[in-house]
């Protein structure tokens, strides 16, 4: 430990000099830059600019068409990426939706004992059956879409937050400054929030990051079955869906890209998540 | 004034054994008393039921005849031996001191407290500095009876003599109620009027 | 007597973020010496949330990945390195730990004391060893088969000493043994310590018991705001302390119950707001003007070390 600054020093690289917390930072600029970039991208393409050319129909990739075409002549690249923005922002309804039902499970479990009892049972309720049976379950009852997708994600994905938020809010609970603080006479919401939310912030934060990958994956394979978002919207499911019957063909691109595409964006927000964490967590903060 | 716990038996929920049986404890505050007996045999829960901190205990507590409040401030406070559990660890030190009172600058500087400390998290001062925070955001106007269960404890002889100093000037100035928990006779016998040892109380 | 655990200039400081992407060294231990010799009790006493207990974890090694250490530490004349701190803790150099919650709650305690062992033949000698050493604590063979929380609190710290007493240390560290113990416990812990010393062992009891320090201790090493501002010997605390040196510890003597509970006002230095000259500078009643910007240094008078520039010249 003594020669450690030694190291430091013999390590001329710009990256390797930086303090970890900087590194991390960068990290998360990143990530959050790459994903804001797809979204934005997205934004700005209209969907009457995915034109058919069917003088262009299944180009293998090159620098005119980065990702291919497809069988209508469409250009690969710009569907995968107005898909991609879909994906975030669905992923980004469902995981915010997600969380806030989770906190506000939790804090009222927190306040009431019967109805925390009640919440457990409901967790439990929802573990128990499969995900994205439920998923594809609430997707059609809310009448499919976009909303139909957001909605049955959120509506599942609550549970594990709510289990990590529950037992630490239960443990804050029987720490010494809260039974003091009842003893000057504070209320249970005012414990609430000011002693809990501030102790919870980090596993809100990071819990609601890391529902995004869940959220983009199941909305994906929900919609590849046919049971989410309409055949005319350029989701990544559909895409996939639809290039299934042109793999055989030798049409790879069609599958590889957008498959590929929506695996970086889910490890993006992975990456983000974790790093996130490493940033709040007290113990490893100061490294 | 007077606390007064009658009759006052406890187990935890699991326990088969009883932890306190038939405790009668008098406290006035005429005189200062010390409360001596060896750790883990109920002292610290006697204390946390005679300030509030129970309700599923037999018997009662009551301070001038009446019974302790559940939801408002409770007049009997209680100080804990490690302040650092006592405080948010999110919380700066202003915030820990203000979550019970406002306190003047007299009084900061009758507990040795700086101005600068405010600004500053629990884990960011020593145990002794803590434990100034934590005794003066006890003595709240409206505290009438302070319980100091090992406050000194775990303090260097010198911090021990300048709160216990600070806390009897104010106990005495707004006729407080004070009892000292401790298993050092030598700090008992100097500041306490009068002894309680714990094994005589307890009926066990 | 050898002298077994060499410490000297030691400073601790981590590297904390201030604001952004500031970082900060900040120093814990600015300047700790001091010495064992075999047979030898010293104690440290210093107040809670010192950082008293780096020097524990400075002795084994174990200190957090975002910490500095700087000086000397040998053991047996040789400084010690990283990878010999590693080799010999838990062999030469043992730890007392704090409380039981350092033992594995789902092991049973002989096979914890016992710990690794190659062979069925080493785990015969190593058990035969153990049950030895635990029957001459007043373990009997229940406790083998018992987990950490049968342990009453008596029995655990037995359990503690005599697993560290196993792998035949020349050293034990303990940190903070004394806490929340009662009075009996407390004396019988100091009465294995006291053992430990007539069988040679040399014995450093980080504390902030001054009681328990003057109970077993032949020398006390005081920490004040991350130096070591005296050591003195156990019976200088007697009387009025008048053959206490340094003007904090003669405060601290006069400031026990038993001995006036005489009031001193101000409070030690924090972390990084150490002063450039002596760190007792604001509290002392007999400084010099030289002591606000020049720091001392640790004087060797002999059997004791203090650092005030008082006594310097009398040296």
């Amino acid at each position: 430990m003594a020669d450690k600054s030694k190291d430091v020093s013999s390590i001329y690289s710009p990256i390797a000099k930086m303090n970890l917390r900087t590194k991390t930072l960068l990290t998360i600029g990143l990530t959050v830059f790459i994903l804001v970039a797809v979204v934005i991208t997205s934004l700005f393409i209209n969907s009457a600019d995915i034109t058919t050319n069917f003088n262009a129909m299944n180009q293998a990739p090159s620098f005119e068409h980065l990702f291919g075409t497809d069988w209508m002549g469409r250009d690969m690249f710009t569907r995968t990426m107005k898909g991609l923005g879909l994906s975030v922002q669905i992923g980004a309804g469902a995981s915010i939706l997600s969380s806030v039902i989770a906190i506000i499970l939790a804090f009222v479990g927190s306040i009431n004992s019967k109805l925390d009892s009640f919440i457990a049972w409901l967790v439990d309720l929802f573990l128990s059956v499969p995900h994205i049976l439920l998923i594809i379950l609430i997707s059609i009852g809310l009448g499919g879409g976009a909303f139909g997708v957001t909605m049955g994600v959120a509506l599942t994905h609550w549970t594990s937050l709510t289990r990590i938020l529950r037992a630490e809010i239960k443990q804050i609970n029987t720490s010494e400054f809260v039974k003091l603080s009842q003893r000057f006479g504070k209320s249970k919401i005012w414990i609430a929030k000011k002693h809990i939310l501030p102790l919870v912030i980090t596993q809100i934060i990071v819990g609601t990051i890391l529902i995004f990958p869940h959220a983009i994956m199941h909305e994906a394979s929900v919609t590849f079955l046919g049971f989410g978002l309409s055949p005319h919207e350029p989701a990544i499911g559909i895409i996939l869906s639809e290039s299934m019957k042109y793999l055989a063909t030798g049409n790879w691109w069609l599958a590889l890209f957008p498959g590929l595409a929506l695996l970086i964006i889910v490890l993006l927000f992975d990456i983000a998540g974790e790093n996130i964490k490493k940033l709040l967590d007290p113990t490893s903060a100061n490294e | 004034m007077e606390l007064k716990g009658t009759n006052i038996s406890f187990k935890y929920p699991l326990a088969k054994e009883y932890l306190l049986k038939d405790i009668n404890i008098h406290l006035d505050n005429n005189k200062i008393t010390g409360l001596v007996g060896d750790s883990g045999v109920g002292k610290s829960t006697l204390c946390e039921i005679l300030s509030g901190y129970y309700t599923n205990f037999e018997g009662t507590v009551e301070l001038d005849g009446q019974k302790l409040p559940e939801k408002e401030f409770c007049p009997v406070q209680l100080i804990y031996q490690h302040p650092e559990k006592v405080m948010n660890p999110k919380w700066k030190m202003k915030d820990v001191l203000e979550e019970s009172w406002n306190v003047d600058d007299n009084l900061l500087s009758e507990f040795g407290i700086q101005k600068s400390w405010f600004t500053r998290f629990p884990q960011e001062l020593s145990g002794g500095e803590l434990q100034r925070f934590s005794v003066l955001r006890s003595l709240n106007p409206k505290t009438k009876f302070l319980i100091a269960d090992e406050m000194t404890t775990m303090l260097d002889a010198i911090t021990q003599v300048q709160i216990l100093d600070a806390v009897l000037k104010i106990v005495k100035q707004r006729k407080m109620g004070f009892l000292l928990v401790s298993h050092d006779m030598d700090l008992v016998n100097t500041i306490c009027d009068d002894v309680i040892y714990f094994n005589d109380i307890n009926g066990i | 007597m050898d002298k077994l655990l060499d410490v000297e200039n030691v400073s601790i400081s981590f590297i904390q973020y201030t604001q952004g992407l500031n970082q900060r060294d900040l120093k814990v231990i600015t300047d700790l010496t001091l010495d064992i010799s075999e047979g030898e009790i010293l104690a440290v006493l210093g107040s809670s949330g010192s950082g008293k207990s780096l020097l524990a974890h400075a002795i084994f090694g174990i200190l957090p990945e975002n910490a500095n250490l700087n000086g000397k530490i040998s053991y047996k004349g040789k400084e010690l390195s990283q990878e010999d701190k590693e080799e010999i803790r838990g062999k030469d150099i043992v730890l007392v730990p704090q409380s039981v919650n350092f033992l594995d709650p789902l092991m049973k305690i002989s096979d914890q004391a016992i710990g690794h062992t190659d062979s069925d033949e080493e785990r015969k000698a190593k058990k035969a060893k153990q049950r030895e050493i635990f029957e001459h604590y007043n373990l009997g063979p229940e406790v083998d088969e018992m987990y950490p929380f049968q342990l009453s609190g008596g029995m655990a710290r037995r359990v503690l000493v005599s697993t560290a007493l196993l792998s035949n240390p020349k050293l034990v560290v303990a940190d903070e043994p004394t806490p929340g113990l009662d009075e009996k416990t407390v004396q019988e812990t100091l009465n294995h310590f006291k053992h430990m010393k007539e069988d040679g062992i040399g014995v450093l009891l980080i504390t902030h018991d001054i009681h328990a320090a003057l109970e077993v201790a032949d020398r006390i090493g005081i920490f004040y705001s991350g130096y070591v501002i005296e050591i003195a010997l156990k019976e200088d605390f007697t009387g009025d302390g008048e053959n206490l040196l340094h003007p904090y510890t003669k405060a601290l003597y006069k400031a026990l119950p038993a001995n006036g509970f005489n009031l001193t006002k101000g409070h030690q230095p924090l972390h990084g707001e150490i002063p450039n000259g002596c760190p007792y500078y604001d509290r002392c009643e007999m400084r010099f003007d030289r002591c606000k910007d020049e720091r001392p240094e640790l004087l060797d008078l002999g059997n004791k070390k203090v650092r005030c520039f008082k006594y310097e010249e009398g040296a």
